[in-house]
């Protein structure tokens, strides 16, 4: 099969059109998951809190304005086909731009500070990005574009456990990592759990698990069950939307999981707000 | 849940009447200050120099918004989490600070500020940054545009909505509200 040409000034089009609509639209399955926990939730105040999230993303849409101020460091995952051959300039270099024009043109606040040990300027254009590439089979390049806001990946960990912890200890990191975040991550939350490999792939792991559908269950079902004893253990902590007391500190709990070392049993957990903005589109 | 409507500069007598848990929407002048400007309002106290505004009475809004777009007032304006302005509002509350607007969790530190001083923290719905900047009236960098999304504004806020999280008195809806509907599993 010949090799596909694509010229890179699509992916910085397909980068920019996602930034913009990532932030002004918020995923059908979380904006249904607000939904039901409104109708859930046990305190009144939650109850009003959730409404107002729910009002706020219909703000949004009509207003065509940031669901939330914090538009989040841009994360892009990229698949990449092999049968592909990027024309044009450099991949890279495309996937910044998009980033650039799109929190430009789509009024996103710009929140990225470079020397962040000392000097922490603003880069003023939101880039970098950060990239996640993968090289797939095939002849289309998919993206997905996630804003990350920082108030959440604040709370999130990275738990470097023993083997003889086992389940029991990974329950108790994950519960214990958003009982002490509390009321700052904007509650509910959604959790993303990564389990296994080395520790920088681990915490990828924990941000692709992020990518899921609210309400969505793991293919197996041993996992599925893992996460729904999870979500029932952080819903019992009160925390509650905003911290405010309630039955609804998460939406949902992800998990990921790869192989380790055999001495080695490392534990990512990356914290979600509520406002779960990402969008995806194949080239 | 009926709101208590306050208006700014708030007294002492208005932060002593207000309880954890209160609903409450604030009208009048706020100020818009996060991290760099904390930085920098903290330096200008111990230089003894003026500060852009008069702190006496003042709400401060940890918030740092996204870009107005054309005829609108400000963009999405929702609060940033407060424990990051921890180290340095403790000064602020000692020098006449009587409100802070955010979200999250506050130091012993904060709140024994607050309990000598007579201040209030209250929370704003996180995330609601689309529904809160309705509430926003006016909208004026007075100090350091430079920072962008951190400079200091000056808010004009009409029944802006939120809820005391923790009151001179020493009451914490965190705390309460956590422990009423925790469970055991």
């Amino acid at each position: 099969m010949p090799v596909r040409e694509l010229d890179v000034r699509e992916v910085t089009e397909a980068v920019k059109a996602l930034s913009i609509t990532a932030n002004y639209d918020l995923p059908a399955d979380v904006y249904d998951a607000l939904v039901k926990s409104r109708e859930a939730e046990e305190s009144p105040v939650g109850k009003e809190v959730l409404g107002q999230l729910i009002e706020n993303a219909d703000i949004a849409v009509a207003d065509r304005v940031p669901i939330c101020q914090d538009t989040g460091f841009a994360v892009i995952f990229a698949e990449v086909g092999q049968d592909v051959h990027l024309v044009g300039g450099s991949f890279e270099d495309a996937v910044h731009e998009g980033v650039r024009r799109g929190y430009a043109e789509g009024y996103l606040r710009k929140s990225v500070a470079e020397e962040p040990g000392h000097a922490r300027r603003n880069t003023k254009d939101n880039t970098p990005a950060i990239m996640h590439t993968s090289i797939v089979p095939g002849r289309k390049v998919r993206l997905t574009m996630m804003a990350k806001g920082g108030g959440a990946e604040n709370m999130s960990s990275l738990n470097m456990l023993k083997p003889s912890q086992g389940w029991a200890g990974m329950v108790d990191a994950v519960v214990d990592t958003v009982s002490r975040a509390g009321s700052n991550p904007c509650p509910p939350v959604i959790i993303g759990v990564g389990i296994g490999g080395t520790i920088d792939m681990v915490t990828v792991l924990a941000k692709k698990a992020l990518l899921r559908d609210v309400g969505s269950t793991h293919p197996d079902p041993r996992i599925a069950a893992m996460e729904d004893e999870l979500l029932e253990k952080i819903n019992a902590l009160g925390i509650g939307p905003q911290g405010l007391g309630g039955t609804t500190t998460a939406l949902d709990v992800f998990i990921e999981e790869m192989p380790s070392h055999i001495a080695s049993m490392p534990m990512a957990v990356n914290v979600q707000c509520h406002a779960q903005r990402h969008k995806t589109v194949e080239l | 849940m009926a709101a208590k409507k306050i208006t700014t500069p708030l007294t002492d007598d208005v932060v002593r009447d207000l309880r954890a848990g209160d609903a409450v929407e604030i009208s009048g002048v706020i100020y818009q200050a996060r991290d760099a400007a904390h930085k920098r309002l903290v330096a200008l106290i111990q230089a003894g120099k003026q500060l852009p505004f008069e702190l006496q009475g003042a709400v401060v809004y940890y918030m740092g918004p996204s870009p107005a777009k054309p005829g609108n007032v400000i963009g999405s304006a929702g609060p940033t989490t407060s424990g990051r302005m921890d180290a340095y509002a403790p000064l602020l509350i000692e020098h006449g600070l009587k409100g802070m607007v955010g979200k999250g969790l506050r130091t012993q530190e904060v709140k024994d500020a607050m309990h000598a001083c007579t201040a209030v923290y209250f929370a704003a719905t996180g995330g609601a940054g689309a529904l809160l900047a309705k509430s926003i009236v006016g909208n004026e960098v007075i100090a350091w545009p430079e920072l962008g999304a951190e400079a200091v504004a000056r808010l004009e806020v009409k029944d802006f909505p939120a809820i005391v999280v923790n009151d001179c008195h020493g009451g914490d809806l965190y705390e309460e509200g956590r422990k009423r509907y925790a469970k055991t599993v």
